[in-house]
């Protein structure tokens, strides 16, 4: 008995590994290549522990600490030089996704970058155009904060092609929450002079694509970092290894990896990330472009498909919940499929811009049940049903899909996931 | 008690010297830091590459659709096809979207090509110079940019055949699917509720 959250957790994450390659392959991010890229680790042979750990000596510290044999969360590699990689969300706890387990989405493969010789270059309309070495950045006042990133196509498999057989991860895996540190935009910004007619800059990576995005100089000088580190280590390289810009709240993509320039200028530089990608048709013959903040969204991510209930008796029901444009105010519960809502309990402190983990505990009799979480953010926005979100934008939009997901609990305990909410 | 005074009287003149340090900024930021260094004109130059809707970052050079023809089928038609159908999803289609109606949002399997869902021309060379193609990204020159661009708007109906691309005649043309763009549209000036 000991030993089931364990082996449910291990169960849960060889499924989806196995599962996601395939499925996101076929109806996932729209120009990601086709095969996987590297075939997830192979599952390691079941581990050996003594049958009584506290009789023989453990074992000696090491350099670098890996984690217990008996978990083995994974992404979900796909797509060679373009590709996309989703966390495990239902293997997560808490807020903070471990950064080797931080989604990735690239468009033209990981470069290899030597921080001693890559710069930031700021110019456009600014008084005083420079670079900076990373050297240079850290001797600005830092900043630690909270962020969620996540892309702005997550959720496109659920919107198009939802089946019953997803696990949070392939519903929502481009989602991740860092602590990044970093130095303010606003303080760089001071730093060359920007002039009062600038009112958007360039953001430019250096991948090999050099991808480009157009932000508003506004929402540089209220809350953008060009960040160094990530959970209290340097930025790995999928995630913009030595630096990255993180716009809080805004669309993945904005958030501009490997960062090497910000060009200040007049108007958007109207970028193919901003143009043909990263625009949502809607009906009535429109495209919105610079759809910039993610609206308000929650997945419970336990109990969740492939997990299975063994009886009746209380469970607790567990998600994330998020707004790219505040603080969450409340998460509500429904385990009848929104016949009725109850408020969940919000675990963990409620920052701008940071998710919030939200606990219901649930006493389950063993019925047919459809359970869902429904966010609310403090400008009074309710995450919509799918119903809601297909009527307004239609069937063939694209990005930004934060409608309710909902997890159907069959009489046996199996779950599946459900799209139509 | 007099201990406690004396104690006090020490913290006071702790607290003067602190307050009186000229070598620590506490939360009082300057207006600079004088951190980095200046950037040179030819610096900057160097990867100044964006072009804007206006044509500003267009570099001096022309091509046309024949010229492009070539090209194309030298350096873009391993992945987006001879014929510019893409492999979808990795590669995308790039022409021969239907055109007239506008009703992406009905079906996402309509495919958004240059003719029928770029609003800018100008991106096509943007993105060309930045990205493409994908195993030698900035190999293009000006010349041949300005020729792969012709081409994939010649395919599209968007310029007649023969027209030679520069950086005036670029900026000039105006897409089909420009009017369709609007600039986030979600919420009022008072916030909402109103799912958009």
């Amino acid at each position: 008995m000991k030993d089931t959250p364990i082996t449910r957790r291990t169960l849960i994450a060889g499924a989806a590994a196995a599962a996601g390659g395939a499925l996101i392959a076929n109806i996932g991010e729209a120009d990601a290549q086709q095969k996987p890229a590297a075939a997830a680790a192979p599952p390691p042979a079941a581990p050996q522990a003594p049958a009584d750990p506290t009789k023989v000596p453990g074992s000696p510290t090491t350099a670098v600490g890996t984690r217990s044999p008996f978990v083995n969360p994974q992404r979900t590699p796909v797509g060679e030089i373009t590709g996309t990689s989703l966390a495990p969300l239902q293997d997560l706890t808490g807020t903070i996704t471990p950064s080797d387990l931080h989604f990735t989405r690239i468009h033209s493969g990981v470069p290899t970058i030597d921080p001693a010789k890559h710069t930031l270059l700021i110019h456009g309309l600014v008084d005083r155009p420079m670079e900076f070495t990373l050297a240079d950045l850290k001797r600005f006042p830092a900043v630690t904060r909270t962020y969620f990133i996540e892309c702005s196509g997550n959720g496109r498999a659920a919107y198009r092609a939802p089946k019953p057989q997803m696990t949070p991860q392939q519903v929502d895996g481009m989602f991740s929450t860092s602590e990044w540190t970093g130095v303010l935009v606003s303080a760089l910004f001071r730093e060359v002079g920007v002039r009062s007619d600038a009112k958007w800059f360039l953001a430019e990576g250096g991948d090999s694509c050099l991808l480009a995005r157009s932000v508003p100089v506004s929402k540089g000088r209220d809350d953008a970092l060009v960040a160094y580190a990530q959970n209290g280590e340097a930025i790995r390289p999928e995630q913009g290894f030595p630096i990255r810009l993180v716009l809080p709240g805004y669309e993945g993509n904005t958030n501009v990896k490997w960062l090497r320039r910000l060009k200040l200028g007049t108007e958007q530089f109207m970028t193919r990330w901003e143009t043909s990608k990263y625009t949502d048709p809607l009906p009535g013959g429109k495209v919105r472009m610079f759809s910039l903040e993610m609206d308000a969204k929650s997945i419970i991510t336990s109990p969740a498909y492939p997990e299975k209930l063994s009886g009746p008796g209380w469970w607790p029901i567990t998600g994330l919940a998020w707004t790219g444009r505040g603080r969450i105010t409340r998460v509500d519960i429904s385990v009848n499929g929104g016949s009725s809502w109850s408020e969940a309990e919000l675990i963990t402190p409620l920052t701008p811009r940071a998710p919030v983990r939200f606990q219901y505990l649930w006493k389950w009799t063993g019925e047919e049940s459809m359970i869902m979480s429904r966010a609310v953010d403090d400008q009074g926005y309710v995450q919509p049903t799918m119903a809601q979100l297909k009527a307004a934008r239609g069937p063939g939009t694209d990005y930004h899909f934060n409608s309710i997901r909902a997890w159907r609990i069959a009489r046996d305990g199996t779950v599946t996931f459900e799209a139509a909410t | 008690m007099k201990r406690l005074s004396f104690l006090g009287a020490a913290l006071v003149l702790v607290a003067c010297k602190i307050d009186a340090r000229n070598d620590y900024l506490g939360d009082k930021e300057p207006q600079r830091f004088d951190l980095g260094r200046a950037a040179s004109a030819a610096e900057v130059a160097a990867v100044d590459i964006d072009v804007t809707p206006s044509g500003a970052g267009l570099p001096a050079g022309s091509g046309t659709a024949a010229q492009g023809a070539t090209l194309y089928a030298t350096n873009c038609a391993s992945c987006h096809g001879a014929n510019g159908e893409g492999k979808p999803p990795a590669y995308p289609q790039l022409l021969g979207g239907p055109k007239g109606s506008f009703d992406f949002a009905s079906d996402f399997k309509i495919p958004r090509t240059v003719g029928n869902y770029w609003p800018y021309a100008t991106t096509l060379f943007d993105y060309i110079r930045r990205a493409m193609p994908l195993a030698a990204p900035g190999s293009l020159t000006p010349d041949q940019t300005y020729a792969v661009t012709a081409y994939l708007l010649n395919r599209e109906g968007i310029i007649p055949d023969g027209t030679s691309l520069d950086a005036k005649s670029l900026a000039a043309i105006q897409m089909p699917a420009k009017s369709h763009f609007v600039v986030d549209d979600r919420r009022g000036s008072t916030g909402g509720k109103n799912v958009r």
